[in-house]
């Protein structure tokens, strides 16, 4: 055991905590006025419930060793994870450490989603979604792409901190989300404009500082690869933040504050999968395509197909999810990770071809589940609040609170 | 001249200034006000404690016109902001003594437009 290794790995876990309130303010300050406190709600419930469902079985159905659909029963209510380490996920440190710092990641994806369906789902379908999502689409994605005995592990697929199984996965499960709740009432004339975006570029800050957590802390050890992953996080966000701004100033005239804060998200969300496999050259051509097809995705592909994703989870997350996933198939070298593999840039188009497979089955997975617990909601609860409800806003209409007073 | 006031819900506010642009109503001032009618306000909770009866959020237009444009701006209003239900608002008006445009201090109805 080490305990420096320890230290990191907890300060790790408490740095992307951090991030799921951040995204609450990136989200809260794109919607309307009238529902911010929903969004900041949703985040904070989403934090108490997963980690609550996390401790009782999440973590066993993810991590717990089996070559099934879920993980193994046998570390239900953390029976058996105690200080000894697990030498299966991370041998220096205690197994609840990483227990905890997982429990992170499982909190923050279903809180992407919720960008989907920001502005008109009804509070109390959106619980009975998440924990359905997370116990159904998150466990087992989870379980076979880094659980002992997942089939995907088995098969090869790089997946350093979660471009499948948290950005995909999220980003997937909003498109099905955002196309079957159908849009906001009366957004075809014209499009809210958001209404704080200093909170957005609050929650973006905070989102990159806590995104160190993510991927530096996914080495699970104080070594090489979390510098490298550090490094690469913070170049891969920089560069697209800076190719979304100089997009912009060609093709609209002027570079805007909104489009630098979601390149640099986008950058993050594809630096994901491949920040412990490659060098900060290859980082910096990460977070170039990443802002270029993202910006496609969200500029140009949304408007034409017409689904209302609200704040554009598909388009950042999906995207950069599967693009980084795919480009640690080309970009990944093992002198830079001699426990990952070399991609097709560096001698082995095979790895690229299981990365395919990795993100094939993880969306397709993704977006099927989802359409089906999405569909058992809507038939008991329903998923949307009422048309009048929606004009009034959701922080009145389903939290009885509302953010800003007019008169003192 | 006549100045127009109306009070509407703030969701209908883009179709009231698409219906006003359609009647060549081109000149409004707009801002966020509280108030209730019959609707009798809103519940909010505060840590459990209720309150009721607070004022809900409106929208007020200011319109200044001539005597023709009344009517259709008032129609304009209407169409743009019924719904049918409770909380649709209201429309006053009122005379207008003296209008001035302050670039040109041209006055009266030539000043409106």
């Amino acid at each position: 055991m080490n305990g420096a290794d320890t230290v990191f790995v907890l300060l790790s876990a408490a740095l992307v905590m951090l991030m799921t309130p951040a995204l609450a303010f990136f989200y809260g300050g794109i919607v309307r006025k009238k529902n911010i406190l929903s969004l900041l709600m949703q985040c904070f419930i989403i934090f108490c419930l997963i980690s609550i469902q996390w401790i009782v079985f999440g973590y066993s159905l993810s991590f717990a060793p089996s070559s099934g659909f879920w993980g193994g029963l046998k570390w239900l209510g953390l029976i058996g994870v105690g200080v000894k380490p697990c030498a299966d996920y991370a041998g220096t440190i205690p197994h609840q450490a990483f227990m905890i710092f997982q429990s992170m990641f499982a909190v923050i994806t279903p809180a992407l989603i919720i960008g989907a369906f920001a502005e008109r789902i009804k509070f109390s379908a959106f619980l009975f979604f998440t924990l359905l999502w997370a116990t159904f689409v998150y466990d087992p994605l989870c379980h076979w792409v880094w659980g002992t005995g997942g089939w995907l592990k088995e098969l090869g697929v790089l997946d350093f901190a979660g471009g499948i199984v948290v950005h995909t996965t999220a980003g997937v499960a909003a498109l099905a989300a955002a196309i079957l709740m159908g849009k906001r009432k009366r957004i075809d004339s014209y499009v809210p404009a958001p209404h704080n975006l200093p909170f957005v570029v609050l929650g973006a800050g905070l989102l990159w500082f806590g995104w160190f957590g993510f991927n530096a802390g996914s080495a699970l050890a104080v070594n090489g690869i979390a510098v490298n992953a550090f490094i690469t996080t913070n170049t891969a966000a920089a560069a697209a933040g800076l190719s979304w701004a100089l997009l912009e100033w060609i093709r609209n005239g002027k570079p805007t504050v909104f489009g630098i804060v979601t390149g640099s998200v986008a950058g993050l969300a594809t630096i994901t999968p491949a920040s412990g496999f490659v060098s900060p050259l290859s980082a910096i051509v990460i977070g170039i395509l990443a802002s270029v097809l993202c910006f496609i995705a969200v500029a140009l592909i949304k408007p034409r197909f017409g689904y209302d994703d609200s704040l554009d989870v598909f388009g950042v997350h999906a995207v950069g999810g599967m693009l980084g996933t795919l480009a640690t198939g080309l970009f990944a070298s093992k002198l830079i990770n001699a426990a990952g593999a070399d991609g097709l840039f560096f001698g082995n188009p095979k790895q690229f071809l299981i990365q395919l497979i990795g993100v094939a089955v993880a969306a397709l997975y993704a977006f099927l589940v989802t359409v089906i617990i999405y569909k058992l909601v809507d038939i008991f609860v329903g998923m949307r609040v009422s048309e009048k409800d929606e004009f009034i806003g959701l922080d009145l209409s389903q939290h009885r609170e509302r953010a800003y007073t007019v008169i003192e | 001249m006549k100045l127009i006031v109306a009070i509407i819900q703030p969701h209908r506010l883009e179709e009231v200034k698409t219906e006003l642009y359609k009647a060549d109503v081109n000149l409004i001032t707009v801002s966020e006000v509280l108030g209730h009618g019959r609707q009798k306000g809103v519940t909010e909770v505060y840590r459990g404690a209720k309150e009721t009866g607070n004022l809900i959020r409106k929208i007020r237009l200011e319109i200044a016109v001539n005597e023709n444009f009344v009517e259709p701006t008032i129609k304009a209003i209407v169409k743009g902001a019924k719904t049918g239900e409770t909380g649709d608002g209201k429309i006053f008006v009122v005379d207008l003594k003296e209008c001035v445009r302050i670039r040109t201090e041209e006055r009266g109805g030539v000043a409106i437009g």
